[in-house]
């Protein structure tokens, strides 16, 4: 099980460097005039950081086949945890109203979602890797649907919509990465796209042309084409009852994101400040620690959710340009793990944990700026929250080792 | 599965883009926000963070015309407080009630002011005594929104004697803030409510400063020092009256407690207001700040009337003191001679039609010419001369003379006197109903006429300075002056011949002649059905070179001889000039 690896030194600096930086601007959130229990969260934020990082020491030392024998137990149990939240779920920070929190009596454990996130890329790469043929219709995607759909189904009952959000974008990006063909892609995510467009009924219809083209170009098995257009036609229908359905606070922040200033008071009111915390950062920011925005709390949840704003408030433009090329070039690298790695399982595990992240940074920082909704979902290793860095650095060890198995490696060369 | 390397080399290639696409849009947004709008949003922040406090400006100083203050700013403590909205204001109140001591009516005042200003921080108490303050200093932290500042409060160091032309200070009222003259108020700030303080706003009220204080997310303020400079108030430039505080003074000393009317003393020559009052008096410095309640109402039910100015919203008829203007304007259209005598000698009265008019004087004057006529007052002359000049002229003749127009003394509360507009208002009144008998009544002053003070003085400054009319102008500005009737110069000289002589031996005032000053006057009687007569005097001095007309109406005082008595001694005061003590009889 101990077998050294010549670790990816690049990947390892991005995700340290992002991890410092990260600490940095969670001990900044905590500088506010008015002293609150965010200004000491900085040290557990270190304590999980070094705890993450021994995980990923551990994993790095093992194998990628160990890592793919544990999957199928890691995920059912990871299932397993995610259900009993249902149970003895609390709510917390943003999301008070919901369950994502694992809880023994009111102590609050962890969030079973941040790990079913690691473990549903694993999940899903199995699936995927075990496949001989690449799907060619809806049909042949029953098993790795249905192995992201179960956490979904759980985690929008908490409800999470941000994390729902995720498994989908890793869904998507890993049957991409597997070689899904594109139209089939699109199909697949028509009744979503349906849903969307269902509050015009101008566009909708537009798309349902589009959709019948695609169908009739692709040419699935006549039963699925019909079953996915009726499943169109529901979901247009349905949305408007879904809306309904939705949680208060859920309809409002999808209110929120359409017109922030609608309620400039309530939960809009998060966004502006944000806008304006960014905004007012200027080019070079206004120091660090030293953001009026969050020193005097107009910023909310600045050492969860809104840490970006904080980087953008108190470092600028350039503070934030060098955080998103960090980004960049995290995502860039283990891209190129993907592509160089040994098996299809790594490599699908690579992408899908990268995409996983993306989907993250993308959603969470184009929030700070309303490009988003705001879905409650962290930034990876920025936000405060032990799961998350828990899950994040135990993703980075799996990569380093993916990494290290891989072509072109110094491993692989030696081997 | 696919995995052929240059399959997946392909999609390394499109993933690498996409993302590298994603973060680019991403990056540009940030630009955008941080970098174009960059100015948008600073200010925003500031706006977040720093919340203006506004700092009063004093109010400008006014001064007589010898430099001696006539109203002045001390300073005084305001309480107020930031609230993000009406209930945290309302339980703030609630809170604060006991140690400030606010009524109902304190706290509803507050809650407006929050409802018209929401950003501005809301005065609960205007001029809090030291005792509540020494008090909040000490609970300084329980209330860290509460904002205890030093503003000036006006001050008459005068009060009373001043009140008649100063007018008061007060917080600006909902009305006055839908005026769009006011458009730059906000509530709470203090406004001139009447007289000179009202009149001159603009130029007393000065530019309100601000002082920036930092407050966080709640709107407590975290930081002492200021996190901005502060916009220093600017304190209004001062208003140079021409009022002679020692002559007011003498003259409210004149009135005492137990006289009521109205005097108003002026430069002939300039208009210049030398000293203006209404007796009684009210006292400004119990205005500044809130009217209270029980001395509002104890004004208001005052028999005498203190809030009535008495110099010039009181209209009273003039009396014989308007013979005078029968006689320009007789004089004017050259219907009487200078010698000529009346064709009915005075028997104490005077026959028309039916009814026999009365001359004050039941012993009758005989014969008279104009200037005996002035001096001894008789009302059968002026009937005569009434009858010879005709209503319609008369009435044309008083509209000349200014007695439908307001004196235009810069204060803000004067009324228009009483007279008619044509022959028309009195068939307007009484249809056909009337008798030419009217002519009879206004030519000595009585009938359809009311006069204010000050607008007599006026009329007299011009019977001194040759028929130039000059505006009563308290503060100086620009002297205006208008001639209002023009008269040869022998003609001048019986006028102010028959004036003189009324001070003089067997005059009707000769009892308040001055020795070694020649004064000219008219006495006057102003008949009231309410009660006993109100009394008048116009008269100005040196009769040869008047340097001060003074008007003085003396209510329910009878005949105007003890206004003369008044009148004079301002004069004598004036000009240092002692009054010869001289009996009191009426002449």
């Amino acid at each position: 099980m101990n077998r050294p690896i010549v670790a990816d030194y690049r990947l390892l600096a991005a995700a340290g460097i992002l991890s410092l930086f990260g600490v940095a601007m969670v001990y900044s959130a905590g500088q506010t005039d008015t002293p609150t229990a965010v200004a000491s969260v900085y040290k557990s934020q270190i304590l999980w950081l070094v705890i993450g990082l021994g995980f990923a020491y551990a994993i790095g030392h093992s194998s990628v086949r160990f890592i793919e024998w544990m999957t199928t137990p890691l995920y059912l149990f990871s299932i397993f945890l995610l259900a009993l939240t249902l149970v003895i779920g609390k709510g917390a920070g943003t999301a008070a109203s919901t369950k994502s929190w694992l809880a023994i009596g009111s102590h609050r454990i962890g969030q079973p979602s941040e790990i079913a996130k690691v473990t549903v890329v694993l999940m899903l790469a199995k699936v995927l890797a075990s496949q001989r043929e690449t799907p060619k219709s809806l049909l042949d995607l029953w098993k790795p649907a249905l192995v992201v759909i179960v956490p979904w189904v759980i985690i929008m009952l908490q409800p999470d919509l941000g994390t729902g959000i995720v498994f989908i974008g890793i869904f998507f990006a890993m049957l991409y990465w597997a070689g899904v063909a594109w139209p089939l892609l699109i199909l697949i995510a028509s009744p979503a796209i349906s849903l969307i467009l269902s509050f015009s009924v101008g566009l909708w219809g537009a798309w349902f042309f589009i959709l019948l083209a695609l169908v009739l170009w692709y040419r699935p098995y006549l039963i699925e084409g019909i079953v996915l257009m009726v499943l169109n036609v529901a979901t247009g229908v349905v949305a408007p009852l879904m809306w309904e359905k939705l949680a208060p606070y859920q309809q409002k922040r999808l209110m929120t994101f359409i017109d922030p200033t609608a309620d400039p008071r309530a939960s809009g009111y998060h966004v502006i400040q944000s806008k304006v915390a960014i905004g007012s950062g200027g080019f070079f920011g206004k120091g660090f620690t030293q953001g009026t925005q969050k020193r005097l709390a107009f910023l909310p949840e600045q050492h969860t959710d809104f840490i970006f704003s904080v980087v953008g408030e108190e470092l600028g433009f350039l503070g934030v340009t060098i955080v998103l090329a960090l980004f960049l070039w995290l995502f860039l690298r283990i891209t190129q793990v993907a592509e160089r790695a040994n098996d299809s399982f790594s490599s699908l595990v690579a992408f899908g944990l990268m995409s996983g992240w993306f989907v993250h940074v993308l959603v969470n920082v184009g929030m700070t700026l309303n490009l988003m909704p705001i879905t409650g979902i962290p930034l990876p290793f920025f936000s405060y929250g032990g799961s998350f860095m828990l899950a994040s650095w135990l993703a980075v060890g799996i990569l380093m080792r993916i990494s290290g198995e891989g072509r072109g490696s110094a491993l692989s060369l030696r081997r | 599965m696919s995995f052929h390397p240059n399959d997946v080399a392909r999609r390394a290639r499109m993933s690498s883009l996409a993302l590298t696409i994603g973060f680019v849009v991403l990056i540009g947004a940030f630009f955008k926000t941080q970098v174009i709008q960059y100015k948008q949003y600073v200010m925003q922040s500031e706006e977040n963070r720093l919340r203006p406090i506004p700092l009063p400006a004093p109010r400008g100083i006014i001064y007589d015309r010898h430099g001696e203050v006539i109203a002045e700013n001390l300073p005084a403590y305001s309480v107020s407080i930031t609230s993000p909205n009406v209930d945290s204001l309302r339980s703030a109140l609630a809170q604060l009630q006991p140690t400030l001591q606010l009524t109902q009516n304190d706290m509803n005042l507050a809650i407006r002011r929050f409802r018209r200003a929401p950003t501005r921080p809301t005065v609960i108490l205007p001029d809090a005594s030291i005792d509540i303050v020494s008090v909040l200093e000490e609970h300084r932290l329980d209330f860290p929104r509460l904002i205890i500042q030093s503003v000036p409060k006006r001050y008459y160091p005068d009060g009373p004697m001043v009140a008649s032309f100063v007018g008061y200070t007060g917080e600006i009222s909902e009305s006055e803030l839908n005026d769009p003259k006011y458009a730059s108020y906000k509530p709470g700030q203090q406004i001139g409510k009447g007289g000179l303080e009202k009149q001159y706003e603009s130029i007393l009220h000065g530019k309100e400063g601000v002082r920036f204080d930092e407050v966080d997310a709640r709107g407590r303020p975290v930081r002492g020092e200021g996190p901005r400079p502060d916009l220093n108030p600017e304190g209004a430039p001062p208003l140079y009256t021409n009022i002679d505080l020692d002559l007011q003074k003498f003259t409210v000393g004149i009135f005492a407690d137990s006289l009521q009317g109205g005097a108003v003393a002026i430069d002939p020559s300039s208009g210049e207001v030398l000293a203006l009052y209404s007796a009684p008096s009210w006292d400004p410095n119990k205005f500044t700040g809130g009217i209270p309640v029980d001395y509002y109402k104890q004004l208001l039910e005052d028999k005498r009337r203190p809030l009535v100015n008495k110099a010039i919203q009181g209209r009273y008829p003039p009396g014989s003191t308007f013979k005078l203007a029968t006689s320009v304007i007789a004089l004017q259209d050259g219907l009487v001679g200078l010698k000529e005598h009346m064709p009915v000698p005075c028997t104490g009265g005077y026959q028309y039609g039916t009814r026999w008019f009365r001359c004050w004087e039941k012993k009758g004057h005989g014969s008279l010419d104009l200037e005996q006529a002035i001096k001894h007052s008789c009302d059968t002359y002026f009937y005569q001369l009434g009858l010879k000049v005709g209503l319609s002229r008369m009435i044309a003749g008083g509209i000349n003379l200014t007695m439908r127009d307001k004196s235009g003394i810069d204060l803000p509360e004067e009324n228009q006197p009483y007279w008619p507009y044509a022959v028309k208002y009195y068939n307007d009144k009484y249809g056909r109903n009337w008798s030419n008998a009217e002519t009879l009544n206004l030519a000595i002053g009585q009938g359809a006429n009311s006069q204010t003070v000050v607008n007599m003085a006026k009329f007299y400054s011009a019977v001194s300075m040759r028929g130039m009319s000059p505006r009563p102008e308290i503060a100086h500005l620009i002297p205006q002056r208008k001639q209002i009737f023009r008269l040869s110069s022998t003609q001048d000289s019986v006028l102010l011949e028959g004036l003189k002589a009324v001070l003089q031996g067997g005059g009707t005032a000769a009892a308040s002649a001055i020795q070694g000053l020649t004064l000219a006057g008219k006495t006057g009687t102003a008949q009231n059905p309410g009660g006993q007569d109100h009394g008048w005097f116009v008269g100005f001095a040196p009769a040869d070179r008047p340097r001060i007309v003074v008007a003085v109406l003396l209510e329910f005082g009878g005949h105007g001889s003890r206004a003369a008595h008044i009148a004079s001694a301002i004069i004598g005061h004036y000009l240092k000039v002692g009054p010869i003590q001289a009996t009191m009889d009426e002449g």
